[in-house]
């Protein structure tokens, strides 16, 4: 802090302006040249110009980032290289066969699909409510004091790993669903097929309440954010026309932020449809294509998980990693949607939604 | 605007009265759906603490598994490899993620090549984990014909990496542009206004974004199946197949032997409470507001 006081005064003021001119490089040659060179510019030329290192680091910068790049593109090479055998084999039939029978090595995902695609859509139909709530009342609602600690517990609920939600399923969940909830469920909804005998605990339900509960926090926090870009102007325009606080919400703070809530629940969705190791311990692994929601199923991710390392001949493993290439195509455009969707809100023009 | 319905005195009350009652109803229904979600986490994390701790011993940290029948033994060896394979994926994690955020703030602000990298990077972050491991066992383990806890690392590496990206973004851009003005006024290069100047600003959000990576792979369970793969015995080789402790809690949960039941939560609460600690950390650390002092 002291050195710059034993430089004379004048000498500072006179070299100033120039060394303006050092981190543009060379943009004023013909000035630098025609002055006398100064004690300080001349200190300046003797050490190096920093271009060469200036370029290293900024070319390593680059390499580190397009690296993003290059991991997808690897993923994808090598996802597709490696489950050739099982896309000459099968083609597009692969995505319709119901059969899935190692030993006679006959593979077909749809049940696998469909558990997917019905464990998620059930996680995503039980969180998005109770998400949307817990946002409004944290942002709109509840007193300052209890904002942060609520907002705390969530984070925490979306640090706990799957496999804690897992072992947390099996020995705590899966017994309450057999013994509690599904008796009731089951007199007062068994009419409509859904819910049926026989209940052994581990089903599509069980899944869809783990995932309900892991795609919470994420669905609740991204939509909080999206909500809280709504200018204070719109909500105050609500109130001032005499709109209850519900109202408020729903005419300024809902219905401004809609895009980005909606980007919010695909991504949720995305996190249910690539869930693995909680879905794999509570959902019973059997490759079924059942109505009735308390009948054990079959996700593509637990499929991966509990076959892979047993996989015997190269048509299987290849069938599996085909599996896991239609995953990742999946999950990469419900991201990408869910991402644009997101981006097109907190990115500055929230108030020009109407 | 003049053609307003008229409405009575007991319409416009009956109407005040619904959109109270509306009003209140919805009051209501946020606060009860805020109280059930928390059900659920406390009663995760009561049932993990109570389950836990009844399980932990010293035995737990020191002593390796023993065979099924026998009472006792620990996970010490499934300790240590996930320290090694976390430290691995790290080491390898982390400068990239870092490296690639400078790039997107300091290099690449505002151009397209660094918008299509945000993206690809928000996209990566939401690519499952077990993708993430298939993609491992194809580039090592099935060219090493075994597996390995390098595999196991690189695959939790390749997960840090958009998280890290993204949070060295969002910190470097909150240090003030005038900062960086000053140093390269003062003749500095570039590169060193960078290290020394931008991303010493930013270090404690950085660190930050670090242990939150670092959190969120610790509890990975589905990349390491087919790369790690799991060990009974001691190991530190990583060549050779490593023990993980989210992978002993998986293999260990679904066992139909209490002993091994008991070992899974005991295992899942050391591995909730390390998760915690540096979660917590992060919060202290960020709720601290280290950056706003570049301000003054």
């Amino acid at each position: 802090m002291n050195e710059p006081k034993l430089i004379p005064m004048p000498q500072t003021v006179v070299t100033a302006p120039k060394m303006d001119a050092v981190p543009s490089g060379d943009a004023q040659p013909a000035q630098t040249r025609l002055a006398a060179p100064s004690v300080i510019r001349q200190f300046l030329n003797q050490k190096s110009s920093g271009r060469v290192p200036d370029g290293l680091f900024g070319g390593l910068m680059l390499i580190c980032a397009l690296s993003i790049f290059v991991i997808v593109l690897l993923i994808v090479f090598v996802l597709v290289r490696d489950s050739r055998l099982s896309l000459h084999a099968f083609g597009f039939k692969f995505f319709t066969g119901t059969v899935w029978d190692p030993v006679s090595g006959d593979f077909g995902a749809l049940p696998f699909i469909y558990g997917t695609v019905v464990s998620s859509l059930l996680a995503v139909a039980m969180s998005v409510p109770l998400a949307l709530l817990v946002a409004i009342f944290v942002l709109e609602i509840c007193p300052q004091f209890l904002r942060g600690p609520i907002s705390f517990l969530t984070e925490l609920l979306a640090a706990i790993p799957s496999v804690v939600y897992g072992l947390w399923g099996v020995f705590v969940l899966v017994p309450i669903i057999r013994d509690q909830v599904g008796p009731v469920l089951e007199k007062y909804l068994g009419w409509t097929g859904f819910f049926a005998e026989p209940n052994f605990g581990v089903s599509i339900f069980t899944a869809s309440v783990i995932l309900a509960i892991m795609i919470f926090p994420v669905i609740s926090s991204i939509s909080r954010d999206v909500m809280k870009v709504v200018p204070p102007s719109q909500r105050e325009a609500a109130l001032a026309l005499g709109a209850t606080r519900w109202e408020m919400i729903r005419i300024s703070v809902l219905r401004n932020s809609r895009i980005g809530i909606v980007g919010s629940v695909i991504l949720g969705l995305g996190r249910a449809l690539g869930e693995t190791m909680a879905v794999t311990m509570v959902i019973g692994n059997h490759p079924d294509m059942m109505k009735n929601l308390f009948a054990p199923g079959y996700t593509l991710a637990s499929v991966i998980a509990n076959e892979f390392t047993e996989a015997t001949g190269d048509l299987y493993l290849s069938a599996l990693i085909e599996i896991g290439l239609a995953l990742f195509l999946v999950t990469i455009v419900v991201n990408a949607i869910a991402r644009l969707l997101v981006w097109a809100v907190t990115r500055g023009n929230a108030a020009r939604a109407h | 605007m003049g053609t307003l319905p008229i409405r009575s005195a007991g319409m416009e009350s009956a109407l005040k009265l619904r959109r109270n009652a509306m009003n209140h109803m919805v009051t209501a229904l946020a606060v009860i759906a805020t109280a059930v979600v928390l059900v659920p986490l406390v009663a995760i994390l009561g049932y993990l603490l109570y389950k836990g701790f009844s399980s932990l011993n010293l035995a737990f940290f020191t002593k390796m598994p023993v065979p099924v029948g026998e009472t006792g033994g620990g996970m010490a060896n499934a300790i240590i490899g996930s320290g090694v394979i976390l430290a691995l994926a790290s080491v390898l994690g982390i400068p990239v993620g870092i490296g690639a955020g400078v790039y997107l703030a300091e290099y690449g602000r505002g151009r397209w090549l660094a918008t299509a990298i945000q993206f690809t990077a928000d996209v990566l972050n939401g690519v499952p984990s077990i993708v993430m491991g298939i993609a491992a066992y194809s580039l090592i383990v099935a060219r090493q014909h075994h597996f390995s806890g390098l595999a196991g690392g690189v695959a939790l590496a390749i997960m840090m990496v958009p998280t890290i990206t993204r949070t060295t973004e969002e910190m470097l851009t909150t240090v003030p542009q005038m900062v960086r003005e000053a140093a390269l006024g003062l003749g500095i290069p570039k590169w060193r206004t960078v290290v020394s100047v931008s991303l010493r600003t930013a270090m404690p959000g950085i660190i930050t974004g670090c242990m939150l990576a670092f959190a969120r792979v610790a509890g990975e369970t589905a990349p390491l199946l087919f790369t790690a793969l799991g060990n009974q015995f001691f190991n530190l080789n990583l060549n050779q197949p490593m023990a993980a402790l989210p992978l002993q809690i998986f293999t260990y949960a679904v066992s139909p032997y209490d002993e091994w039941h008991r070992l899974a939560w005991g295992g899942a609460l050391v591995l909730i409470v390390m998760i915690m600690v540096s979660v917590t950390l992060v919060r202290v650390v960020t709720g601290r507001g280290a950056l706003k002092g570049g301000q003054h």
